[in-house]
């Protein structure tokens, strides 16, 4: 797989993952692929950080001066479904802090076997800030990573994250091209593996210790 | 005759003196009052604000003609000409988590002595020895559980953006605008909301203001934005 290829395999797998009525947020980058691949029979709502519930692609209604009354949490042009709402970041916050939103899907360039997350800041690079991430992983019911397994070839699945923490001890649940694995008290469960590498593969890519789930099923 | 607190954007951005600490709404530029901020030419500002803007628009705007000593923020990387002037020793940037900004901004105009979020605990947003992050940070531990105390910030002038403003100085939002304004517009000594339209007071309706005219000391019309 390319690395296209890579982000739209994640995407799909994780998209199996949401349940009819769930609240989700979702990153930047490879998360916002994930609805294109959630089944029709499953509605979901989205949450927008910078303060709407009911995220979806614009209608194509653009102010003909550029300018865009909606907006996603990039930025960039958004829409909003019949059953939305705009609010303040307060209100916004209140959602997310508050356990209100379901399942926040993001991206990390490290995790610990702890569930320690760190996808802010990499020390001596360009300081971007924390933005809404640090509440997201908080105060979500269910918090899934969703990146590629390695930061080429280098393990981003460790025993301790080196980089400075987002939250500690918050990550529920890892999908990457190689598997899908849960973070529990007795360490990463890999529960699903992709058929085209081995345990001992995937194994290798990862710092951290896998505990092998007794029902390890391949990937679909 | 006449809206008492209409201003035009020039009188509104003089109105921002040199060590000022201000407040600027929006979201990646989203709901920021931008002709008002463009009128800006006070120095050495304190800016509250979601983000950097983009370069040269919004906040942006305002590092990029020197406006800026310190800057409150919770992301700043879709200006890259932040990350050079703090680089460079030319500006002091201080990073906090989003949900905890807007609660400290809340809680200013609320009358409260700050508020206790789990964000940010066990990370460098609870070190105030680090660079980026805001002084006097301290921990507490309720019912065994470790929360931040996040202090209240104030400012002297909060610039707005609305959608619409009757004459009394009531405003409406419209889509994603919203966000950090009404929360800045109870924060601050002074305010001042730039919007698109005026309309005769009544016609938003006493169901549908979102920020009361008690808190809007000046208004700036800006039919199409720049």
């Amino acid at each position: 797989m390319n690395k296209d290829e890579i982000k739209h395999f994640i995407a799909r797998r994780v998209a199996r993952e949401l349940e009819n009525g769930d609240v989700v947020n979702l990153g930047i980058g490879l998360p916002t692929l994930i609805p294109h691949y959630v089944s029709p029979d499953v509605k979901i709502t989205l949450q927008a950080e910078n303060g709407f519930i009911g995220l979806c692609a614009h209608d194509g209604n653009l102010r003909e001066d550029g300018n865009y009354y909606i907006v996603d949490p990039s930025g960039n042009p958004a829409g909003i479904e019949h059953d939305g709402m705009f609010f303040d970041s307060s209100f916004s916050f209140t959602i997310i802090r508050g356990g209100h939103v379901d399942k926040t899907i993001l991206g990390s360039m490290q995790v610990a076997e702890n569930g320690d997350i760190a996808n802010w800041l990499i020390p001596g690079k360009a300081v971007h800030g924390m933005g809404g991430a640090m509440d997201l992983v908080v105060g979500a019911k269910k918090v899934i990573v969703a990146m590629e397994h390695t930061q080429k070839g280098s393990p981003k699945i460790l025993k301790q994250c080196t980089y400075p923490l987002t939250a500690k001890g918050v990550v529920d649940m890892i999908i990457t091209e190689m598997g899908v694995m849960d973070i529990t008290p007795d360490g990463i469960v890999l529960r699903e593996y992709n058929p085209e590498y081995t345990v001992e593969q995937i194994q290798a890519a990862t710092e951290a210790s896998l505990v092998i789930s007794k029902n390890l099923a391949p990937m679909e | 005759m006449g809206i008492s607190k209409l201003i035009s954007a020039k009188e509104a951005g003089d109105l921002i003196q040199d060590g000022m600490t201000i407040m600027v709404g929006g979201f990646m530029t989203c709901g920021t009052a931008k002709a008002v901020v463009n009128e800006i030419s006070a120095k050495n500002l304190t800016v509250i604000c979601n983000d950097a803007g983009f370069q040269n628009e919004g906040t942006g705007r305002l590092l990029a003609h020197g406006s800026v000593k310190r800057l409150i923020a919770s992301h700043v990387g879709l200006n890259k000409q932040c990350g050079e002037l703090v680089n460079s020793g030319q500006l002091e940037l201080k990073l906090q988590p989003q949900g905890t900004l807007v609660e400290q901004i809340r809680a200013a105009g609320a009358g409260l002595g700050g508020v206790l979020t789990p964000t940010g605990v066990g990370t460098i947003v609870a070190d105030s020895s680090q660079p980026t992050t805001l002084e006097g940070k301290q921990t507490i531990v309720v019912d065994g559980k470790e929360f931040l105390l996040e202090k209240p910030l104030h400012g002297d002038v909060a610039i707005i953006k609305g959608y619409i403003a009757d004459e009394s100085g009531n405003i409406r939002y419209k889509g994603t605008m919203r966000n950090f304004n009404p929360l800045m517009a109870s924060a601050c000594k002074m305010v001042i909301a730039e919007v698109e339209k005026i309309v005769p007071t009544g016609e938003i309706g006493p169901d549908f203001v979102e920020t009361p005219h008690i808190f809007v000391d000046y208004l700036v019309l800006n039919p199409k934005e720049e």
